[in-house]
């Protein structure tokens, strides 16, 4: 309390550290508690889109990688329900299709284009040049060159656990999906995996 | 939402609103026992904290956001599943297939609804519709004379089609010139919607396994031959002599696929024009492992009425001005 013998309980927030973080954590779960624990167990934001299927071993492996080389830093996943955004992406995202994305990729920062429909957009050939060098095809382009993509190779000795683990997320993984899929990715490429994964992203929505 | 999640949301967000009302307003009086700008009794380094109330206009600003809050979960979804008395949303949240989305674009109307996206397509649609449309119904050979409808075109293809065929259109290595007569698949305005409604998809295979390593060398001689390049002859004829396998698509006379008017996509041979490269080594490592080009299909993306006008553009830019 004040040396003055005040009645000011402010004061008491104010002198102890721990007890004015026990409120701020009080005051801010307000907003979580409100905007995303509903999600949690809403039908619009759990169930998938009619046509989703879980990722490939390959497709899962290039997913890691282009989270391992931070694609996300410069890429979103996201087409915002805006008119310029839909016509140059197409449909807007919705919930449905990230419901089996762990963590989901939507990312916040566009400097280079979305990529949530990029799939079939380019060919493979295009992701190929592109990847190993940006400008060879876009001359404007400033994005780095990924040519060690092509040099390693993957040895699959952890696909079947990432499968596994996306499975108790409640990807719906077959335990054939997990048996073979070392043998999906064996002797595949970083270039290949990456670019299988590209080439399916917003695909699943028809 | 299922109603015990909506009745979860607005009582937190009103018990929410309530609290940090009820805390500016117990804020207001001074409980602290010392009077009003006196000092609360403590300095460092001959800084004193005094007593001063909070500053009016902070506090009306606050008191005016908590009018505007009432407003605004009174006009706008907020609470719950209250729907706001606007009827607004921005999008058709919650749609699994594209068919659902366009029949609630449908509901949407029907029912009154404001749904921001819907209302900008629709404004879109007001200005621009009738121009495409117009367009859309004129020849591709007229469009390709109509500065107006070229422009259009250029939008569209700069945005769409540089980034394999480049700006400029004079492709790259695996990326067709646009700019010149070689076609793949036809250059008439027909064949040209065509290839990019649908895409195109080429599968030149490889041939290592069947011609061998001096098969492929020999093949890689009497291709070069075609198009007028000095090579070994004695390799050439015996290239020839395996030429039929090759024909199938590219013609007996090298000529490729349009000139037989096959659909296949196989470049002539003859004409010295390289679409991944024509140095030995890219010519032999063509034979040897084959190609693949795909030019992607762009229907579902640009619709028909953007395609048409594209068509016009891509035509134009071979032809002789």
């Amino acid at each position: 309390m004040s040396n003055n013998g005040s009645t000011n309980k402010h004061e008491i927030v104010e002198k102890n550290v721990g007890l004015m973080a026990i409120l701020t954590v009080f005051a801010i779960s307000f907003g979580a508690l409100v905007e995303i624990t509903p999600l949690m167990f809403q039908k619009d934001t759990t169930q998938p889109v009619d046509g989703l299927r879980p990722l490939t071993a390959l497709e899962m492996e290039g997913r890691d990688i282009y989270v391992r080389e931070g694609c996300y830093n410069c890429h979103s996943q996201m087409i915002r329900p805006f008119r310029d955004e839909v016509e140059r992406y197409g449909h807007y995202s919705v919930a449905g299709e990230s419901v089996w994305d762990h963590p989901f990729q939507w990312g916040s920062k566009r400097t280079g284009p979305d990529l949530a429909r990029v799939g079939g957009r380019y060919s493979d050939d295009w992701h190929y040049a592109h990847l190993m060098d940006p400008r060879s095809v876009v001359p404007e382009s400033n994005m780095p060159g990924y040519p060690w993509l092509e040099e390693n190779v993957l040895d699959g000795k952890l696909t079947a656990k990432k499968l596994e683990i996306f499975k108790n997320f409640g990807v719906p993984y077959t335990d054939k999906d997990i048996h073979d899929a070392k043998a999906a990715v064996e002797g595949k490429t970083e270039m290949e995996a990456l670019i299988a994964y590209l080439q399916q992203l917003g695909t699943h929505l028809k | 939402m299922t109603s015990f999640w909506s009745i979860w949301v607005i009582v937190l967000t009103l018990a929410c609103l309530a609290l940090i009302f009820g805390l500016l307003v117990w804020n207001l009086k001074n409980y602290t026992g010392v009077e009003e700008g006196a000092s609360c009794g403590h300095e460092f380094d001959g800084i004193e904290e005094l007593n001063n109330p909070l500053p009016k206009w902070w506090t009306y600003m606050f008191f005016a956001t908590f009018v505007w809050s009432v407003y605004y979960l009174a006009m706008y979804p907020g609470l719950g599943n209250f729907a706001g008395l606007l009827g607004w949303t921005s999008s058709n949240q919650g749609v699994t297939s594209i068919e659902e989305s366009k029949q609630a674009v449908l509901n949407a109307k029907e029912n009154g609804h404001w749904v921001q996206l819907d209302k900008e397509f629709e404004a879109a649609d007001e200005r621009f519709g009738p121009i495409f449309k117009a367009f859309a119904q004129q020849d591709v050979l007229a469009l390709a004379d109509n500065s107006e409808a070229l422009e259009i075109g250029q939008r569209l293809y700069a945005q769409n089609c540089a980034q394999c065929h480049g700006s400029d259109a004079r492709g790259g290595l695996g990326f067709p010139n646009l700019t010149d007569k070689d076609w793949l698949y036809g250059g008439s305005p027909d064949q040209i919607k065509e290839t990019l409604l649908n895409g195109r998809i080429a599968a030149m295979p490889g041939w290592e396994a069947a011609l061998g390593e001096q098969g492929v060398e020999e093949m890689t001689a009497y291709v070069l031959s075609l198009s007028g390049r000095k090579v070994n002859q004695k390799d050439a004829d015996a290239g020839k002599s395996k030429f039929a396998l090759c024909a199938a698509c590219h013609g007996m006379d090298g000529k490729g696929s349009v000139a037989h008017n096959l659909p296949f996509g196989a470049p002539d041979l003859t004409d010295n024009i390289w679409l991944y490269g024509g140095s030995q080594r890219a010519v032999e490592e063509s034979v040897r492992h084959g190609r693949a080009g795909v030019m992607p299909a762009w229907k579902d993306i640009l619709g028909e009425d953007k395609v048409h006008l594209l068509t016009a553009y891509v035509y134009s830019l071979s032809q002789d001005k």
